[in-house]
Protein backbone atom coordinates (compact mmCIF):
# COMPACT_ATOMS: atom_id res chain seq x y z
CA UNK A 1 0.00 0.00 0.00
CA UNK A 2 2.59 2.50 1.11
CA UNK A 3 5.35 2.68 -1.57
CA UNK A 4 7.32 4.71 0.64
CA UNK A 5 8.10 2.04 2.86
CA UNK A 6 10.10 0.11 0.10
CA UNK A 7 12.00 3.47 -0.81
CA UNK A 8 14.55 5.02 1.54
CA UNK A 9 13.25 8.31 2.67
CA UNK A 10 16.61 9.72 2.24
CA UNK A 11 19.47 8.14 0.26
CA UNK A 12 23.07 9.56 0.07
CA UNK A 13 24.81 7.34 -2.30
CA UNK A 14 28.84 8.88 -3.11
CA UNK A 15 27.93 12.50 -2.40
CA UNK A 16 30.84 15.06 -2.73
CA UNK A 17 30.74 18.87 -1.68
CA UNK A 18 33.26 21.36 -1.79
CA UNK A 19 33.64 24.70 -0.97
CA UNK A 20 35.63 27.32 -2.54
CA UNK A 21 37.25 29.28 0.26
CA UNK A 22 37.12 32.85 -1.22
CA UNK A 23 36.27 34.91 1.62
CA UNK A 24 35.82 38.28 -0.11
CA UNK A 25 36.85 37.59 -3.03
CA UNK A 26 33.56 38.91 -5.56
CA UNK A 27 34.60 41.57 -7.13
CA UNK A 28 35.51 41.72 -10.42
CA UNK A 29 39.07 42.06 -9.82
CA UNK A 30 39.14 38.95 -8.28
CA UNK A 31 37.14 37.36 -10.99
CA UNK A 32 39.61 38.39 -13.69
CA UNK A 33 42.38 37.12 -11.47
CA UNK A 34 40.37 33.63 -11.51
CA UNK A 35 40.10 33.88 -14.94
CA UNK A 36 44.05 34.31 -15.62
CA UNK A 37 44.60 31.58 -13.53
CA UNK A 38 41.76 29.01 -13.22
CA UNK A 39 43.50 26.38 -10.82
CA UNK A 40 44.32 29.06 -8.56
CA UNK A 41 41.06 27.74 -6.62
CA UNK A 42 41.18 27.02 -2.68
CA UNK A 43 38.97 24.17 -1.93
CA UNK A 44 37.29 22.81 1.12
CA UNK A 45 36.00 19.10 1.17
CA UNK A 46 32.74 19.34 3.49
CA UNK A 47 31.87 15.87 2.85
CA UNK A 48 34.01 13.22 0.60
CA UNK A 49 31.83 10.35 -0.55
CA UNK A 50 29.24 10.03 1.50
CA UNK A 51 26.83 6.71 1.45
CA UNK A 52 24.12 5.87 3.38
CA UNK A 53 20.39 5.41 3.09
CA UNK A 54 17.74 6.28 5.93
CA UNK A 55 14.19 4.41 5.56
CA UNK A 56 11.17 5.48 6.78
CA UNK A 57 10.30 5.53 10.17
CA UNK A 58 14.02 5.72 11.75
CA UNK A 59 14.88 8.60 13.44
CA UNK A 60 18.75 9.25 12.64
CA UNK A 61 21.40 11.61 14.87
CA UNK A 62 24.35 13.20 12.69
CA UNK A 63 27.32 13.83 15.24
CA UNK A 64 30.94 15.09 14.70
CA UNK A 65 33.21 17.76 15.47
CA UNK A 66 32.91 21.78 14.37
CA UNK A 67 33.25 21.06 10.64
CA UNK A 68 32.73 17.90 10.23
CA UNK A 69 30.12 18.45 7.62
CA UNK A 70 27.27 17.95 9.58
CA UNK A 71 25.34 20.85 8.32
CA UNK A 72 26.04 20.79 4.64
CA UNK A 73 24.66 17.10 5.14
CA UNK A 74 21.45 18.43 6.33
CA UNK A 75 21.54 21.41 4.16
CA UNK A 76 21.87 18.74 1.23
CA UNK A 77 18.74 16.87 2.03
CA UNK A 78 16.52 19.92 2.05
CA UNK A 79 18.10 20.69 -1.19
CA UNK A 80 19.31 24.00 -0.16
CA UNK A 81 22.44 23.36 -2.26
CA UNK A 82 23.89 20.48 -5.18
CA UNK A 83 26.54 17.77 -4.65
CA UNK A 84 29.38 18.06 -6.65
CA UNK A 85 29.35 14.40 -7.53
CA UNK A 86 27.18 11.21 -6.54
CA UNK A 87 23.27 11.42 -6.28
CA UNK A 88 20.81 12.31 -3.59
CA UNK A 89 17.21 11.01 -3.32
CA UNK A 90 14.55 11.84 -0.71
CA UNK A 91 11.14 10.69 -0.57
CA UNK A 92 8.74 12.93 1.13
CA UNK A 93 7.85 16.15 2.22
CA UNK A 94 10.74 17.62 4.49
CA UNK A 95 10.37 20.40 6.70
CA UNK A 96 13.85 21.75 8.31
CA UNK A 97 14.33 23.39 11.56
CA UNK A 98 17.32 25.26 10.75
CA UNK A 99 18.06 28.44 12.08
CA UNK A 100 14.87 29.01 13.37
CA UNK A 101 12.85 32.37 12.82
CA UNK A 102 15.19 32.99 9.37
CA UNK A 103 12.37 35.43 8.20
CA UNK A 104 11.54 37.24 11.09
CA UNK A 105 11.99 40.93 11.42
CA UNK A 106 11.82 42.88 14.48
CA UNK A 107 9.50 45.49 13.64
CA UNK A 108 6.65 43.34 12.38
CA UNK A 109 3.71 41.80 15.09
CA UNK A 110 4.23 38.32 16.32
CA UNK A 111 1.01 37.56 14.68
CA UNK A 112 2.94 39.14 10.91
CA UNK A 113 5.68 37.22 11.30
CA UNK A 114 3.88 34.00 12.08
CA UNK A 115 1.76 33.97 8.52
CA UNK A 116 5.58 34.58 6.62
CA UNK A 117 7.23 32.59 8.53
CA UNK A 118 4.55 29.36 7.72
CA UNK A 119 4.17 31.13 4.02
CA UNK A 120 7.63 30.52 3.65
CA UNK A 121 7.40 27.05 4.59
CA UNK A 122 4.24 26.30 2.27
CA UNK A 123 1.63 27.26 4.00
CA UNK A 124 -1.51 28.36 2.36
CA UNK A 125 -3.75 31.09 3.34
CA UNK A 126 -6.49 28.64 4.58
CA UNK A 127 -3.77 26.15 6.66
CA UNK A 128 -2.40 29.06 8.06
CA UNK A 129 -5.79 30.42 9.25
CA UNK A 130 -6.42 27.11 10.07
CA UNK A 131 -3.53 26.47 12.28
CA UNK A 132 -3.08 30.15 13.67
CA UNK A 133 -4.49 29.94 17.25
CA UNK A 134 -3.03 26.50 17.61
CA UNK A 135 0.49 27.92 16.86
CA UNK A 136 0.07 30.53 19.00
CA UNK A 137 -1.08 28.59 21.95
CA UNK A 138 1.74 26.02 21.69
CA UNK A 139 3.91 28.95 21.62
CA UNK A 140 2.42 30.17 25.04
CA UNK A 141 2.39 33.56 23.44
CA UNK A 142 -1.34 34.84 23.21
CA UNK A 143 -1.29 37.76 24.92
CA UNK A 144 1.83 39.92 22.97
CA UNK A 145 1.27 38.32 19.62
CA UNK A 146 -0.01 41.74 18.48
CA UNK A 147 3.48 43.38 19.64
CA UNK A 148 6.57 43.74 17.70
CA UNK A 149 8.81 41.24 17.85
CA UNK A 150 11.65 43.20 19.00
CA UNK A 151 9.63 44.01 22.43
CA UNK A 152 10.16 39.88 22.74
CA UNK A 153 13.04 38.15 24.58
CA UNK A 154 15.34 35.74 22.30
CA UNK A 155 13.38 32.77 24.10
CA UNK A 156 10.03 33.77 23.34
CA UNK A 157 10.99 34.39 19.79
CA UNK A 158 12.50 31.32 19.27
CA UNK A 159 9.77 29.67 20.78
CA UNK A 160 7.51 31.41 18.66
CA UNK A 161 9.83 30.07 15.27
CA UNK A 162 9.79 26.70 17.06
CA UNK A 163 5.78 26.49 17.16
CA UNK A 164 5.22 27.16 13.18
CA UNK A 165 7.98 24.88 12.29
CA UNK A 166 6.30 21.79 13.61
CA UNK A 167 3.10 22.98 12.31
CA UNK A 168 3.98 21.58 9.31
CA UNK A 169 3.15 18.04 9.08
CA UNK A 170 6.01 16.79 7.42
CA UNK A 171 6.98 13.16 6.38
CA UNK A 172 10.35 14.11 7.10
CA UNK A 173 11.93 16.23 9.87
CA UNK A 174 15.26 17.65 9.57
CA UNK A 175 16.49 19.43 13.10
CA UNK A 176 19.62 21.80 12.97
CA UNK A 177 20.79 22.52 16.89
CA UNK A 178 17.29 23.95 17.84
CA UNK A 179 16.25 21.85 20.95
CA UNK A 180 17.98 24.05 23.40
CA UNK A 181 15.01 26.60 22.71
CA UNK A 182 13.13 28.67 25.66
CA UNK A 183 12.87 27.68 29.59
CA UNK A 184 12.76 23.57 30.73
CA UNK A 185 8.86 24.00 30.78
CA UNK A 186 9.00 24.85 26.71
CA UNK A 187 12.01 22.46 26.00
CA UNK A 188 10.18 19.53 27.51
CA UNK A 189 7.32 20.53 25.50
CA UNK A 190 8.82 20.37 22.15
CA UNK A 191 10.60 17.17 23.16
CA UNK A 192 7.36 15.60 23.57
CA UNK A 193 6.26 16.82 20.12
CA UNK A 194 9.44 15.20 18.23
CA UNK A 195 8.29 12.35 20.37
CA UNK A 196 5.05 12.62 18.76
CA UNK A 197 6.40 12.88 15.59
CA UNK A 198 8.09 9.76 15.64
CA UNK A 199 5.26 7.53 17.44
CA UNK A 200 3.72 8.66 13.78
CA UNK A 201 6.24 6.79 11.88
CA UNK A 202 7.88 10.29 11.01
CA UNK A 203 11.88 10.15 9.44
CA UNK A 204 13.95 12.25 11.33
CA UNK A 205 17.87 13.74 10.98
CA UNK A 206 18.90 15.45 14.07
CA UNK A 207 22.15 17.70 15.16
CA UNK A 208 22.95 18.54 17.93
CA UNK A 209 25.59 18.41 20.52
CA UNK A 210 23.77 17.52 23.60
CA UNK A 211 24.11 13.54 23.48
CA UNK A 212 21.58 12.75 26.10
CA UNK A 213 18.59 14.26 23.69
CA UNK A 214 20.04 12.85 20.84
CA UNK A 215 19.88 9.30 22.71
CA UNK A 216 16.75 9.95 23.76
CA UNK A 217 15.53 11.38 20.30
CA UNK A 218 17.02 9.11 17.96
CA UNK A 219 17.74 5.59 17.36
CA UNK A 220 20.57 5.31 14.77
CA UNK A 221 23.46 7.77 14.68
CA UNK A 222 25.60 8.92 11.32
CA UNK A 223 29.15 9.70 12.78
CA UNK A 224 31.18 12.12 10.38
CA UNK A 225 35.16 13.44 10.46
CA UNK A 226 36.40 15.45 8.69
CA UNK A 227 33.49 14.92 5.64
CA UNK A 228 34.37 11.27 5.96
CA UNK A 229 31.43 8.73 7.31
CA UNK A 230 33.07 7.25 10.01
CA UNK A 231 30.18 4.97 11.81
CA UNK A 232 26.55 4.38 10.43
CA UNK A 233 24.57 1.98 13.18
CA UNK A 234 22.78 2.04 16.48
CA UNK A 235 22.96 5.07 18.32
CA UNK A 236 24.81 3.93 21.80
CA UNK A 237 27.54 2.24 19.57
CA UNK A 238 28.24 4.84 17.47
CA UNK A 239 28.09 7.63 20.35
CA UNK A 240 30.92 5.74 22.55
CA UNK A 241 32.82 5.19 19.69
CA UNK A 242 32.96 8.78 18.96
CA UNK A 243 33.67 9.65 22.66
CA UNK A 244 36.39 7.13 22.97
CA UNK A 245 37.94 8.89 19.82
CA UNK A 246 37.39 12.54 21.27
CA UNK A 247 39.17 11.26 24.35
CA UNK A 248 41.87 9.62 22.63
CA UNK A 249 42.55 12.97 20.49
CA UNK A 250 42.33 15.12 23.93
CA UNK A 251 44.97 12.61 25.31
CA UNK A 252 47.37 12.80 22.43
CA UNK A 253 46.99 16.63 22.07
CA UNK A 254 47.66 16.78 26.08
CA UNK A 255 50.64 14.30 26.52
CA UNK B 1 11.37 20.95 -4.00
CA UNK B 2 9.60 23.48 -2.34
CA UNK B 3 5.84 22.80 -2.71
CA UNK B 4 4.00 25.60 -1.55
CA UNK B 5 1.31 28.63 -2.28
CA UNK B 6 3.68 30.93 -3.84
CA UNK B 7 0.74 33.91 -4.01
CA UNK B 8 0.23 33.50 -0.26
CA UNK B 9 4.03 33.80 -0.18
CA UNK B 10 4.57 36.24 -2.57
CA UNK B 11 1.84 38.68 -0.99
CA UNK B 12 3.12 38.11 2.41
CA UNK B 13 6.92 39.55 1.34
CA UNK B 14 5.33 42.21 -0.17
CA UNK B 15 3.26 43.26 2.56
CA UNK B 16 6.47 42.74 5.01
CA UNK B 17 8.34 45.28 2.44
CA UNK B 18 5.60 47.46 2.73
CA UNK B 19 4.83 46.89 6.57
CA UNK B 20 8.36 47.45 7.59
CA UNK B 21 9.03 50.61 5.37
CA UNK B 22 5.59 52.41 6.40
CA UNK B 23 5.39 51.39 10.38
CA UNK B 24 7.85 53.73 11.60
CA UNK B 25 6.48 56.70 9.29
CA UNK B 26 4.59 59.24 10.85
CA UNK B 27 3.34 60.62 7.27
CA UNK B 28 3.45 57.00 5.68
CA UNK B 29 1.90 56.41 1.98
CA UNK B 30 2.77 60.54 1.52
CA UNK B 31 5.98 60.09 1.90
CA UNK B 32 5.62 58.23 -1.83
CA UNK B 33 4.49 61.38 -3.02
CA UNK B 34 6.71 64.20 -1.34
CA UNK B 35 9.81 63.01 -3.38
CA UNK B 36 8.28 63.15 -6.72
CA UNK B 37 6.60 66.55 -6.02
CA UNK B 38 9.58 68.02 -4.77
CA UNK B 39 11.88 67.15 -7.66
CA UNK B 40 8.80 68.12 -9.71
CA UNK B 41 9.18 71.61 -8.08
CA UNK B 42 12.57 71.81 -8.58
CA UNK B 43 13.40 70.69 -12.34
CA UNK B 44 10.35 72.81 -13.04
CA UNK B 45 11.98 75.73 -11.33
CA UNK B 46 15.25 75.31 -13.11
CA UNK B 47 13.83 74.17 -16.32
CA UNK B 48 10.72 77.54 -16.76
CA UNK B 49 12.55 80.06 -14.71
CA UNK B 50 16.57 79.47 -14.89
CA UNK B 51 16.55 78.64 -18.51
CA UNK B 52 13.34 80.57 -19.74
CA UNK B 53 11.11 78.03 -21.99
CA UNK B 54 7.99 78.07 -23.08
CA UNK B 55 8.23 75.23 -25.70
CA UNK B 56 6.17 73.50 -22.82
CA UNK B 57 2.83 73.84 -21.66
CA UNK B 58 2.00 73.01 -18.18
CA UNK B 59 6.09 71.47 -17.42
CA UNK B 60 5.10 70.22 -14.10
CA UNK B 61 2.40 67.66 -15.72
CA UNK B 62 5.30 66.63 -18.52
CA UNK B 63 8.08 66.58 -16.55
CA UNK B 64 6.19 64.33 -13.80
CA UNK B 65 4.66 62.30 -16.71
CA UNK B 66 8.77 61.00 -17.36
CA UNK B 67 9.72 61.11 -13.45
CA UNK B 68 7.18 58.66 -12.82
CA UNK B 69 8.10 55.61 -14.68
CA UNK B 70 11.57 56.78 -14.56
CA UNK B 71 11.95 56.54 -10.33
CA UNK B 72 10.32 53.10 -10.05
CA UNK B 73 12.39 51.37 -13.08
CA UNK B 74 15.10 53.08 -11.07
CA UNK B 75 14.60 52.06 -7.57
CA UNK B 76 13.32 48.80 -8.29
CA UNK B 77 15.92 47.89 -11.05
CA UNK B 78 18.56 48.49 -8.13
CA UNK B 79 16.55 46.79 -4.87
CA UNK B 80 15.96 44.18 -7.44
CA UNK B 81 19.60 43.61 -8.14
CA UNK B 82 20.75 43.59 -4.43
CA UNK B 83 17.83 41.32 -3.36
CA UNK B 84 19.43 38.15 -3.16
CA UNK B 85 22.35 39.51 -1.04
CA UNK B 86 20.06 41.43 1.29
CA UNK B 87 17.90 37.93 1.66
CA UNK B 88 20.68 35.88 2.37
CA UNK B 89 19.04 34.52 5.41
CA UNK B 90 15.61 33.46 3.39
CA UNK B 91 18.04 32.36 0.72
CA UNK B 92 20.54 30.14 2.56
CA UNK B 93 17.54 28.74 5.23
CA UNK B 94 14.76 28.11 2.72
CA UNK B 95 14.55 26.28 -0.16
CA UNK B 96 11.75 28.31 -1.75
CA UNK B 97 12.17 29.01 -5.75
CA UNK B 98 14.74 31.89 -5.61
CA UNK B 99 12.95 33.75 -8.48
CA UNK B 100 10.68 34.58 -5.51
CA UNK B 101 12.85 36.85 -4.53
CA UNK B 102 13.73 39.41 -6.76
CA UNK B 103 10.42 39.40 -8.49
CA UNK B 104 8.74 40.39 -5.14
CA UNK B 105 11.58 43.00 -4.95
CA UNK B 106 9.97 44.55 -8.06
CA UNK B 107 6.32 44.13 -7.18
CA UNK B 108 7.00 45.58 -3.56
CA UNK B 109 7.66 49.01 -5.04
CA UNK B 110 4.57 48.51 -7.32
CA UNK B 111 2.43 49.67 -4.10
CA UNK B 112 4.82 53.46 -4.48
CA UNK B 113 3.93 53.21 -7.30
CA UNK B 114 0.22 53.08 -7.70
CA UNK B 115 0.46 56.01 -5.53
CA UNK B 116 2.37 58.35 -7.68
CA UNK B 117 0.31 57.27 -10.43
CA UNK B 118 -2.72 58.17 -8.61
CA UNK B 119 -1.16 61.76 -8.18
CA UNK B 120 -0.32 61.56 -11.90
CA UNK B 121 -3.35 61.09 -13.46
CA UNK B 122 -5.20 63.51 -10.79
CA UNK B 123 -2.99 66.36 -12.37
CA UNK B 124 -2.87 65.57 -15.92
CA UNK B 125 -6.99 64.85 -15.63
CA UNK B 126 -6.88 68.57 -13.80
CA UNK B 127 -4.96 70.21 -16.73
CA UNK B 128 -5.77 68.06 -20.04
CA UNK B 129 -8.77 66.14 -18.90
CA UNK B 130 -9.29 62.12 -19.16
CA UNK B 131 -9.44 60.50 -23.48
CA UNK B 132 -10.27 56.92 -24.11
CA UNK B 133 -6.74 55.94 -24.88
CA UNK B 134 -6.74 55.83 -20.96
CA UNK B 135 -7.43 52.42 -21.34
CA UNK B 136 -3.82 51.65 -22.31
CA UNK B 137 -2.25 52.94 -19.33
CA UNK B 138 -2.69 49.34 -17.07
CA UNK B 139 -0.37 47.04 -20.15
CA UNK B 140 1.56 50.05 -20.58
CA UNK B 141 2.40 49.96 -16.78
CA UNK B 142 2.39 46.15 -16.91
CA UNK B 143 5.29 46.06 -19.31
CA UNK B 144 7.27 48.53 -17.25
CA UNK B 145 7.08 45.82 -14.83
CA UNK B 146 7.83 43.11 -16.74
CA UNK B 147 10.50 44.82 -18.12
CA UNK B 148 11.85 45.61 -14.99
CA UNK B 149 11.38 42.75 -13.45
CA UNK B 150 13.38 40.91 -16.08
CA UNK B 151 16.16 43.35 -15.67
CA UNK B 152 16.24 42.44 -11.72
CA UNK B 153 16.55 38.94 -12.57
CA UNK B 154 19.68 38.73 -14.64
CA UNK B 155 21.33 41.58 -12.47
CA UNK B 156 20.75 39.94 -8.88
CA UNK B 157 21.86 36.67 -10.61
CA UNK B 158 24.85 38.59 -11.97
CA UNK B 159 25.52 40.55 -8.58
CA UNK B 160 25.83 37.08 -6.72
CA UNK B 161 28.93 36.02 -8.29
CA UNK B 162 29.80 39.69 -9.30
CA UNK B 163 29.41 42.52 -6.45
CA UNK B 164 30.40 45.48 -8.24
CA UNK B 165 26.79 45.11 -10.17
CA UNK B 166 25.18 47.11 -7.79
CA UNK B 167 27.66 50.23 -8.64
CA UNK B 168 26.96 49.34 -12.32
CA UNK B 169 23.37 49.46 -12.12
CA UNK B 170 23.69 52.48 -10.10
CA UNK B 171 26.02 54.33 -12.74
CA UNK B 172 23.67 53.30 -15.57
CA UNK B 173 20.60 54.59 -13.97
CA UNK B 174 22.61 57.93 -13.45
CA UNK B 175 23.29 57.73 -16.92
CA UNK B 176 19.63 57.19 -18.08
CA UNK B 177 17.90 60.12 -16.35
CA UNK B 178 19.58 62.12 -18.97
CA UNK B 179 19.42 59.95 -21.85
CA UNK B 180 15.37 59.68 -21.71
CA UNK B 181 13.50 62.80 -22.60
CA UNK B 182 12.00 63.09 -18.74
CA UNK B 183 13.52 67.12 -18.66
CA UNK B 184 13.06 67.78 -21.90
CA UNK B 185 11.06 66.90 -25.44
CA UNK B 186 12.37 64.21 -27.27
CA UNK B 187 11.27 65.92 -30.14
CA UNK B 188 14.28 68.36 -29.91
CA UNK B 189 16.64 65.59 -30.14
CA UNK B 190 18.84 66.42 -33.60
CA UNK B 191 18.28 63.75 -36.23
CA UNK B 192 21.80 62.20 -36.07
CA UNK B 193 21.04 61.00 -32.08
CA UNK B 194 17.60 59.85 -32.86
CA UNK B 195 18.23 56.40 -33.32
CA UNK B 196 19.54 56.09 -30.01
CA UNK B 197 15.89 57.11 -28.48
CA UNK B 198 14.49 54.89 -31.20
CA UNK B 199 16.20 51.86 -29.48
CA UNK B 200 16.25 52.47 -25.80
CA UNK B 201 13.34 50.83 -24.19
CA UNK B 202 12.50 53.56 -21.15
CA UNK B 203 12.45 56.63 -23.55
CA UNK B 204 9.54 54.45 -25.44
CA UNK B 205 7.62 53.90 -22.72
CA UNK B 206 7.88 57.42 -21.78
CA UNK B 207 6.81 58.58 -25.50
CA UNK B 208 3.97 56.21 -25.28
CA UNK B 209 2.77 57.75 -22.04
CA UNK B 210 3.01 61.37 -23.21
CA UNK B 211 1.39 60.63 -26.12
CA UNK B 212 -1.55 58.86 -24.35
CA UNK B 213 -1.95 61.50 -21.56
CA UNK B 214 -0.92 64.80 -22.66
CA UNK B 215 -1.86 64.42 -26.17
CA UNK B 216 -4.49 61.85 -26.56
CA UNK B 217 -3.22 60.07 -28.94
CA UNK B 218 -3.50 55.77 -29.70
CA UNK B 219 -0.34 54.71 -27.80
CA UNK B 220 1.48 53.06 -30.71
CA UNK B 221 1.77 56.51 -33.04
CA UNK B 222 3.71 55.88 -36.58
CA UNK B 223 6.97 54.61 -35.47
CA UNK B 224 5.07 51.33 -33.63
CA UNK B 225 7.09 52.08 -30.13
CA UNK B 226 4.54 50.31 -27.61
CA UNK B 227 4.52 46.72 -29.82
CA UNK B 228 8.43 47.24 -29.92
CA UNK B 229 8.56 48.13 -25.85
CA UNK B 230 6.01 45.14 -25.74
CA UNK B 231 8.47 42.80 -27.63
CA UNK B 232 11.35 44.27 -25.56
CA UNK B 233 10.11 43.50 -22.30
CA UNK B 234 8.46 39.74 -22.68
CA UNK B 235 12.47 39.08 -24.41
CA UNK B 236 13.92 40.48 -21.45
CA UNK B 237 11.64 38.66 -18.78
CA UNK B 238 11.92 35.57 -20.27
CA UNK B 239 15.79 35.64 -21.02
CA UNK B 240 16.37 37.14 -17.48
CA UNK B 241 14.28 33.84 -16.37
CA UNK B 242 16.50 31.40 -18.26
CA UNK B 243 19.70 33.15 -16.93
CA UNK B 244 18.40 32.86 -13.45
CA UNK B 245 17.71 29.53 -13.98
CA UNK B 246 21.03 28.57 -15.22
CA UNK B 247 22.64 30.36 -12.51
CA UNK B 248 20.62 29.60 -9.28
CA UNK B 249 22.23 26.74 -8.37
CA UNK B 250 25.27 27.79 -6.87
CA UNK B 251 23.88 31.19 -5.17
CA UNK B 252 24.29 28.75 -1.74
CA UNK B 253 27.91 28.89 -2.15
CA UNK B 254 29.06 32.26 -3.25
CA UNK B 255 26.40 34.11 -0.85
Amino acid sequence: MNISDERPAILFHGVWKSFARHAGQMLIRDRLKQLLKPHAHDLFHALRDVTFSIHPGESVAVIGHNGAGKSTLLNLTTNLCRPDRGSIAVNGRVAALLELGSGFHPDLTGAENVCINAALLGFSRRQVRAKFDEIVSFAELAEVINEPLRTYSTGMMMRLAFSVAVSVNPDILIIDEVLGVGDLSFQAKCLERIRQFRLAGKTMLCVSHSNETLRELCDQAIWLDHGHLVEYGPIARVVEAYKHAVSLQAACSSS
Amino acid sequence: MWQGDYLYLIENLILKDFRVRYRNMSLGMLWSLVNPLVMMGVLTFVFTRVFSNNAIPHYPVFVLCGMIPFNFFSIAWTSGTTSIIDNAGLVKRVPVPREIVPITTVLANCVHLLVQIALLLLLVFYFYGSNRQWIWLPLVWGLEVVFVSGLALLSSAVNVYIRDTRYIVESANTVLFWLVPIIYDSAIVPQKYSGFYEINPLAALVLTLRRILLQAEGPDGPTHTLWKFAGVSVAVFVFGLLFFHRMKPRFYEHI
